[in-house]
């Protein structure tokens, strides 16, 4: 190998990016030595950014959402329906669920799904802090948002088991239908069912 | 069977794990070429034709063209989906544990029918069994049997003497019975009953369809579980993490389905021990 023809400190830095998932070696030392060359702050940039990641963040208490500030800005805001819960697997769904800015309520982030296969189980997620969230919150409805995947359904399915003995609680799923831009004619049999169950009036 | 460079085939969706940006890694068992891998793009996004399509446990009509490294779908067609797997966290769980003893049990390539079809069947029986736990007894049975670790069930693995339907012990590893003379030949050999041995000579060589109604006590229900997983544990030299699940989900009674049916009782037609053939209720 001519590992040893490079100075430790970049062949370092190669290692370090091809532990990342999807970049191999080559272009780990690409990333490398674009840093090495690039113009001005830009590798301190990235390696502050890197530092700000670790150091900067946690979860909050509350929603276990990645945040600066304990509780973070959404379960702080008084604008927003504090009698709406709505449950998803990740942190990135929340962003996503943001985006439609069809949605005003809290959220509660599980940090992953159920999975039987992986041996994921119920005491792997954050779903001892929902229950105890929803012992002592005063909400109205829980809206089980994850992933139209098995793991999802079994998330819900579980989490129905969990919650529906708390009086009271509305407890709601998203719809599963056509998506938008999608032909009737690739739907899978098992989105047109549920899309035909839960069709609307005009 | 010398491949093309695209191929059709017909599989089941083992496992997938999500790749690159928007792809998935599908681990197939396929009917023709048995267990491959490909990669399915673009299957998280919600728009892409194949979504719906490549979902776990399904059973699937598949286009696949050969790459450099990993083969890729180009078209996947669902046949059959299995939905009620997906309605019961019980039986995602059963579904899990068959098809995660199929991947343990096989390696890539490995062309196998019947095992295919056993597979498939399974996953339609557990999808609507009333009882779970019968189903998955009679898989293992047969999948061993398709494997070549068909348990010894008639004469002891020791001695070669024919075996009564009394209670004995079950040898790992010489892979079946032990008469009570030849115990000391595997000195950590299992227990089991008479009534165990006839359930599982039964399941070994009935089919499904002949298999199916009979109804069992819950601990003998426990038994043939204990005695299986011994088994399979010791061939394979690991736990199975789909069992380990079901026995956490045990634990929270409250979540516990019946894996059994409450049914009218059957007996079984080579008669059973007088109080082997009760039904049996979990919670």
């Amino acid at each position: 190998m001519a590992s040893n023809v490079l100075p430790r400190s970049v062949q370092r830095l190669i290692d370090e990016f091809a532990r990342l998932p999807g970049i191999g070696p080559k272009s780990a030392a690409r990333l490398t030595f674009y840093l090495l060359r690039a113009a001005g702050d830009q590798a301190l940039d990235l390696s502050a950014a890197l530092h700000d990641l670790k150091e900067k963040t946690t979860l909050c208490s509350n929603c276990f959402n990645i945040t600066e500030q304990d509780p973070c800005a959404i379960c702080l805001d008084d604008n927003r329906q504090r009698e709406l819960l709505c449950v998803v697997e990740e942190p990135l769904d929340v962003v996503a669920l943001e985006r439609s800015r069809a949605y005003k309520g809290l959220y509660h982030v599980l940090h992953g799904a159920i999975s039987p296969v992986e041996g994921i189980g119920p005491e792997d997620l954050k779903i001892e802090e929902l229950m105890n969230r929803l012992q002592h919150g005063d909400f109205g409805e829980v809206i089980i948002a994850t992933n139209a995947t098995l793991e999802g359904d079994a998330t819900t399915l579980y989490l129905q088991r969990r919650l529906a003995g708390i009086e009271g609680l509305r407890l709601t799923r998203l719809a599963r239908g056509l998506s938008v831009g999608g032909d009737l004619e690739y739907t899978d049999d098992i989105t047109l069912t549920r899309a035909l169950e839960g069709r609307q009036s005009l | 069977m010398p491949r093309e460079r695209t191929y059709r085939t017909e599989a089941i969706v083992l496992r997938r794990s999500d790749f690159g940006e928007a792809d998935r890694l599908l681990t197939l068992f396929s009917r023709e070429y048995g267990k491959v891998r490909a990669i399915a793009k673009g299957a998280r996004k919600p728009q892409s034709r194949k979504t719906g399509h490549v979902e776990l446990f399904m059973r699937t009509r598949f286009l696949v063209a050969e790459g450099r490294n990993l083969d890729i779908v180009t078209q996947a067609e669902m046949v059959e989906g299995y939905n009620r797997l997906r309605d019961d966290l019980v039986r995602t769980t059963y579904a899990s544990y068959a098809v995660e003893l199929l991947d343990r049990f096989t390696a890539d390539e490995d062309r196998n029918p019947q095992l295919y079809d056993l597979l498939s069947d399974t996953l339609r029986s557990l999808a609507n069994t009333d009882n779970m736990l019968l189903a998955a007894r009679f898989y293992e049975l047969h999948l061993l049997s398709l494997l070549g670790y068909r348990p010894q069930l008639f004469k002891c693995v020791s001695c070669g003497e024919g075996i009564e339907e009394q209670d004995q012990y079950y040898s790992a590893e010489l892979g079946g019975l032990l008469c009570p003379n030849c115990r000391q030949a595997d000195l950590k050999a299992h227990e089991i009953s008479g009534a165990a041995v006839k359930v599982l000579r039964f399941l070994q060589t009935r089919q499904w369809q002949a298999a199916q109604n009979l109804r069992l006590r819950r601990e003998l229900h426990t038994e043939l579980e204990e005695v299986m997983y011994y088994y399979l544990t010791y061939i394979l030299e690991r736990n199975l993490k789909s069992a380990d699940f079901l026995q956490r989900l045990r634990r929270e009674a409250r979540l516990f389905a019946t894996e059994v049916a409450r049914g009218p009782t059957t007996a079984i037609e080579d008669r059973p021990q007088p109080d082997s053939d009760q039904e049996i209720e979990y919670e």
